[in-house]
């Protein structure tokens, strides 16, 4: 108020500082949060993440199975001639609209539901849903009951109904037991995408987006607040964690 | 034709069952399983991820704990994971044996201990070759998984040294 | 005074002999089946990943189901304190557990990984009813077992009233569980309903008393004992009041879907269009089922005869054998509802109605199942003292006199 010689700069200097420490405190966590999808190894999932896949039908085209061809290699799902019987874990639909002739095509897998009924119906609890939100199954303790195959809404499960001696390691699968689209975990564990979305992405179709639905900055998040998303069988209140764009 | 079939018959005939059984055993067989040696060791002193004697009596408990906090928590810690044991305990070699045979490192013990081992009936049991293929697992960890010993390559003049190791260990 | 019903072992002999081993190579056989499908694998029978549960479902929900419904005819005698049915109530005791055991043996010979029953029996998610079935299947057995000794030994017959009345409400439990089994079940339009648990109690009410006449009037005859038209005539009475029962709850079912707009693809596919799942309904399940078999026992000219009435329980399994098809198997043939107006196709078989046929190895599974159940019968009857010596008119018949007017 006095006059401008001397003013005391103490307060801004500390206002600057504490300005620049708080920034300096923030911006790392700002970047490191990206990397920290990657949680180490020894640290269990917490339901802080909630792991979702947004498909555009848009940009799926009719006749392309890349994801459905990624999924497979990356597991071994080798069939054997009977398609009755071979696993699929994700698999393109064909969609043709009985009043209006409007044909769309999209890929369908684990919803990764948040009630899941599979979950529910499993006698042992091997069905279940992970704290990040992953459904799977714990083949350890999988009767083969296929009670949970019964409970599915979207008949996402397979049974493995012959003996298997090829698996790969990272896809431990196994004959009498059931199985399912696991979000590729052994991937997104080690801060990867499922090999679905890697294939999609990498042939720059760009139809799956994967993420964390906890994190509002996440590319999944953001689309999912811009454009216009619905879940398949939404009147069963499910809350699934794949989410479909144009149907 | 009566005196075979009297009770004191027949057990002079067991009897001589059981005194037969070990003429069957030849010159040179080794009574105690004959365990293949693996690709790498930990290091010079140690051989697996945990003392051998440790790791024969106990490998199942670490294996179970282990599965049950992979699938169900996410912890991917290398040291008892089973895809690290097999990595380092089998060859990738297309005629390697397989756990069907004796000669596969798990069953080599575990068909001479008559327990049988349910794992491969989902599980790989053999590594893949090293075509790049991610999930083959490098030889040396990254640093956020490191356990506190670094497996180490083996050298050619350890395979009659491991042999006779494991065998005098009991 | 009426003298006092005496139980007694029947007989051995090469009859007996001759009709467990008869029995005995069905039940090799279902075990040789079992060991077949569990060894190769599933792909070995006609269930797939379309129709999951298949035959040897059908056969086991079905003795699942009648053997509830076997603890009837005891029920009636303990609970409800009808004097005529007191002598059956050993025999009805019987059948229900042998009934239930070959049931489960066989869900349990078809699961994936039998060899894990131990998980089964030791690791629970007490949500799903599937494990709750396991604690009300296993208590069942322990159930009746007790209520078995309370009816059989002399000392403990001051308890029969208490445990008749436990085993009672347990066994309406225990259907309902079964029931529930698929009435939990939103994902599929045939099931998703809360009638499916009454509907199954009734339906174990038919199957379950349709097999114990059968089973009595085949006891009786092979082992020269009497057995007296007037138990005969209220058994086959109450059957009559049974199968109506099941066929005014598989109405109201079906109109009560057929109302409900959502649902008319399920109902057109098993009333219309469902091929063999339309033939099994109208048919085996509803004619020859429950309309035959209800005139057959009403009517005064068949009504009283013996063949006839063994006639008409066989019809009443069968019909219900179809129904328990049509409820498994149509069920899951009839696709799952996940695009509504759309036409859906895809390389995983959606959107098309799921074709399934019963394969051998299922089939034989299946009968060793009910091989089982009647084997134990067979055994249970010779070793213990489940059969009356005699059921002949003047000791069961409460008004039973000499001079009655012959017809």
């Amino acid at each position: 108020m006095t006059d401008n010689a001397q003013t005391d700069t103490s307060r801004r200097r500390f206002l600057g500082g504490a300005a620049t420490a708080a920034a300096g405190l923030i911006a790392p966590g700002v970047l490191l949060h990206e990397v920290a999808q990657a949680r180490p190894a020894d640290q269990p999932v917490t339901s802080a993440v909630r792991w979702g896949m947004l498909v555009d039908t848009s940009k799926c085209a009719n006749g392309c199975t890349d994801c459905v061809d990624a999924c497979a290699e990356e597991h071994g799902l080798t069939g054997h001639g009977r398609p009755e019987t071979d696993a699929q874990w994700i698999r393109k639909v064909n969609l043709r609209d009985k009043q209006t002739g409007y044909t769309q095509t999209l890929p369908l897998l684990c919803q990764h539901c948040e009630h899941p009924p599979c979950v529910d119906v499993c006698p042992t609890g091997a069905s279940f849903k992970r704290a990040d939100g992953i459904v799977l199954v714990d083949k350890h303790i999988c009767i083969g009951c296929r009670y949970c195959m019964m409970a599915c809404p979207y008949k996402a499960r397979s049974f493995i109904h012959e003996t298997l001696d090829d698996q790969l390691p990272d896809a431990p699968r196994g004959k009498g037991t059931v199985e399912s689209c696991t979000f590729c975990v052994h991937r997104v564990d080690e801060g990867e995408q499922p090999a679905c979305v890697e294939a999609c992405t990498g042939e720059n179709h760009n139809a799956l987006v994967f993420g964390d639905m906890n994190d509002p900055a996440s590319e999944i998040s953001r689309q999912l607040k811009q454009y216009n998303s619905r879940q398949i069988r939404a009147d069963l209140e499910l809350n699934t964690g794949v989410r479909y764009r144009g149907i | 034709m009566s005196n075979l079939m009297t009770r004191s018959g027949l057990l002079a005939l067991l009897a001589l069952a059981i005194l037969w059984v070990p003429t069957l055993v030849r010159a040179g067989d080794s009574l105690l399983p004959v365990v293949p040696e693996a690709q790498r060791r930990v290091s010079e002193a140690q051989g697996c991820v945990e003392p051998t004697a440790d790791m024969r009596r106990n490998h199942m408990k670490y294996l179970l704990h282990q599965r049950d906090e992979t699938v169900h928590e996410g912890i991917r810690t290398k040291q008892f994971s089973l895809e690290e044991c097999i990595d380092c305990h089998v060859s990738s070699a297309p005629d390697a044996p397989r756990v069907s045979s004796e000669q596969h490192f798990c069953n080599s013990c575990h068909t001479y201990a008559a327990v049988n081992i349910d794992c491969f009936e989902c599980h790989a049991d053999r590594p893949l070759p090293d075509s790049g293929k991610r999930s083959m697992a490098p030889i040396t960890t990254p640093d956020h998984l490191q356990t506190d010993v670094h497996p180490v390559a083996l050298s050619s003049g350890n395979d009659q040294q491991l042999a006779t190791e494991s065998n005098n260990h009991d | 005074m009426k003298q006092q019903i005496q139980f007694t072992e029947i007989d051995g002999g090469p009859r007996f002999y001759s009709l467990l081993g008869f029995i005995g190579l069905f039940v090799l056989a279902g075990l040789a089946a079992a060991f077949y499908m569990e060894h190769n694998g599933h792909y070995v029978t006609g269930m797939t990943n379309q129709i999951v549960w298949g035959t040897p479902h059908v056969f086991a929900v079905f003795l699942i189901v009648a053997a509830s419904g076997a603890l009837n005819v005891a029920s009636i005698s303990s609970v409800f304190g009808k004097v005529p049915y007191k002598p059956l109530a050993r025999l009805s005791g019987l059948l229900a557990i042998a009934l239930l055991v070959g049931g489960l043996m066989v869900l349990v010979l078809d699961l994936g990984r039998p060899d894990r029953l131990i998980v089964a029996m030791t690791k629970y998610n007490f949500k799903s009813i599937f494990a709750w079935n396991i604690f009300l299947y296993t208590g069942f057995m322990v159930i009746v077992g007790v209520y078995l000794w309370m009816m059989m030994e002399r000392r403990m017959n001051r308890f029969t009233r208490m445990s008749g009345l436990f085993a009672f409400i347990w066994r309406l439990i225990l259907t309902t569980g079964t029931g529930s089994i698929f009435g939990f079940l939103v994902a599929r339009q045939a099931y998703d309903s809360a009638l499916m648990a009454p509907m199954f109690v009734i339906m174990s009410f038919s199957f379950g008393l349709a097999i114990f006449i059968l089973v009595l009037m085949a006891a009786y005859k092979w082992s020269d004992r009497p057995l007296g038209d007037a138990i005969l005539y209220r058994l086959k009475n109450l059957l009559g009041v049974f199968i109506a029962s099941v066929l005014y709850f598989v109405m109201v079912y079906h109109l009560t879907n057929l109302y409900i707009t959502e649902n008319h693809g399920i109902e057109r596919f098993i009333l219309l269009d469902g091929g063999i799942y339309t033939q099994l309904f109208w048919i085996v399940q509803v004619l020859i089922g429950s309309l035959l078999p209800l005139a057959l026992l009403y009517l005064p000219s068949t009504g009283k005869s013996r063949g006839w009435i063994g006639i008409s329980c066989a019809l009443v399994i069968l019909g219900g054998l179809a129904q328990m098809y049509i409820i498994i198997i149509g069920g899951q043939a009839y696709p799952l509802e996940m695009f509504p107006g759309k036409e859906v196709s895809s390389s995983f078989f959606d959107g098309i109605v799921n074709s399934y046929s019963p394969s051998l190895p299922e089939v034989v599974l299946g009968i060793g199942g009910v091989a089982i159940a009647l084997a134990a019968v067979v055994v249970g009857i010779r070793v213990l003292r489940f059969l009356p010596v005699s059921l002949a008119d003047e000791l069961v018949d409460p008004h039973y006199s000499t001079d009655k007017a012959i017809a």
